[in-house]
């Protein structure tokens, strides 16, 4: 197929909507390592300069909503190009998600800077934050070259971050039931830790998305849904035990 | 029907109406269909898409042997309506063409009275006993092309006088005076302005429920809007040919989608 259209004003506006997702993505993937740093830093000036950087994003996801509204409503856009459009607009919507928690983890810093440290676990949320950004990464690099072989290894990768998560989770309970003045920090932590559980799934819908992108197909739902550690009850406390 | 997502709107007719088998047409020494093989569901919208002069209206013209009026062009193949071969010798091709009706590129009315314009089939062909009967299948076409209240009132007035839409859903009247089962379509839409567009348009998803309707467009949009199945013709060559909805999101052929999203195919 041919790559460039007859009207290169059309090449021109396709071209324009999707640097400003790579503009997008490369703010994300900054608010991702800045908040993760913060944490672990306790630097509690990198975490305003990251709430205040969402706005930012906000507003570019909006100008892509504008873009690719007009390039529907002007050129009626199809097959490869309607597909192109949609993922736009589902790649947008899920880059503006993934600030929304990074934000939300810069936010949490800021409490969590009054606080005592919690063994070792600023330093393993930051592992699993940057373990998302790379896969961030590597997913905005599938979606300029169109490789769909590299989307879905990036799928199979959110498992590591689902697993890192459950194992926060239990290490989070035990520190609690050891000692309640664990409590609210953890609490604070278990959170920044879901919130990076959810970076990576919506990770993974952009990468199903460049799936459908390039072959037309959204992915089979192949990765099964295993672990219930946050679902289970909780285990009782070794020193309550009958 | 009107309320099932458009991923469901499938076709649901399989039986096949045109059955086309290694289907060949020269103009003299010119090759214009090669090999085409195709078949045409009943009451189904079916769109013939391609750049000009890929050979999309000559193989329309096939369908009802339009091209046996030009002496150079020379078809073959196998062509069956209904399982029933239309080249066959004992064919009359003017009984096929009341079977298979077409309408053109620009409206064309027989210079006479509107009434006239719709009563000329029936009457050459013996469909109607009497003068009433005659007003009432003169009624019920015009109702069918959906311009009766619109020429109700003047059914003597001159077919000519109509606006260019209303002559187009006049000659589809007229068409359909016949009760044919087929309705080719050679760009009915491109002489006319976009309301009475859509107004063809709305016929013409109404004809489907009673017809088989194929049309030869060049808006890759109308197509698009009718027709449930799209046939992709280039250079003579039927690349591609599936559900509209298929060709339109994933197509499957790298020319079809080159030609579809206006890229130099």
């Amino acid at each position: 197929m041919h790559d460039e259209h007859i009207s290169s004003a059309f090449d021109r506006d396709l071209e324009a909507v999707q640097a400003l997702i790579m503009k997008m993505g490369g703010l994300v993937e900054e608010a991702i390592k800045n908040a993760a740093l913060s944490l672990e830093t306790r630097d509690e000036e990198l975490a305003a300069q990251v709430r205040a950087g969402d706005k930012t994003i906000d507003a570019l996801e909006e100008q892509i909503d504008q873009e690719t509204a007009l390039i529907i409503a002007l050129r009626a856009p199809t097959a490869i190009d309607l597909r192109l459009i949609l993922s736009v607009m589902k790649v947008a919507s899920n880059l503006e998600r993934i600030g929304d928690h990074a934000k939300n983890m810069a936010k949490r810093t800021s409490v969590l800077t009054q606080m005592a440290t919690v063994n070792g676990a600023a330093s393993s949320l930051r592992r699993m934050a940057l373990e998302t950004e790379r896969m961030l990464r590597d997913v905005l690099d599938a979606y300029i070259q169109r490789d769909a072989d590299l989307a879905a290894e990036v799928i199979q990768r959110d498992l590591d971050v689902d697993q890192m998560y459950n194992t926060l989770f239990r290490e989070f309970l035990t520190f609690m039931m050891e000692d309640p003045r664990n409590i609210t920090p953890c609490m604070h932590l278990h959170f920044i830790a879901k919130n990076t559980e959810r970076m990576g799934d919506h990770v993974t819908n952009i990468a199903e998305q460049v799936i459908y992108l390039v072959t037309g197909q959204m992915p089979d739902e192949g990765r099964t849904k295993g672990d219930k550690t946050s679902l289970e009850p909780a285990a009782a406390p070794p020193d309550v035990e009958a | 029907m009107y309320d099932t997502p458009i991923s469901e709107r499938k076709v649901d007719q399989q039986e096949v109406k045109f059955s086309a088998k290694g289907v060949q047409v020269y103009y003299a020494d010119t090759h214009a269909i090669k090999d085409v093989d195709v078949e045409i569901q009943d009451k189904t919208v079916t769109a013939f898409i391609g750049p000009s002069g890929c050979g999309k209206s000559t193989f329309l013209r096939c369908l009802n042997r339009m091209n046996d009026t030009i002496d150079i062009c020379r078809v073959e193949g196998d062509i069956h309506l209904d399982g029933q071969d239309i080249y066959d010798k004992r064919v009359d091709p003017v009984q096929l063409r009341a079977k298979v009706g077409m309408v053109f590129q620009k409206p064309n009315p027989i210079p006479k009275s509107i009434y006239d314009n719709i009563a000329y089939g029936p009457r050459i062909h013996g469909l109607a006993n009497g003068k009433a009967e005659l007003d009432e299948i003169v009624e019920k076409s015009l109702r069918r092309g959906a311009i009766w209240d619109e020429v109700k009132d003047r059914l003597h007035e001159p077919g000519t006088g109509l606006s260019g839409g209303q002559q187009q859903r006049l000659c589809i009247a007229r068409a359909v005076a016949t009760e044919p089962e087929v309705l080719l379509m050679d760009e009915p839409c491109s002489a006319l302005d976009p309301i009475a567009t859509a107004q063809v348009e709305e016929l013409i998803d109404e004809l489907r429920e009673s017809y088989s309707v194929v049309i030869v467009t060049h808006s890759m949009q109308q197509a698009a809007r009718v027709s449930q199945k799209t046939a992709f013709f280039h250079l003579g060559n039927l690349v591609e040919y599936g559900e509209t909805s298929q060709i339109f999101t994933n197509p499957q052929d790298e020319r079809t989608e080159s030609y579809i999203t206006g890229r130099i195919g």
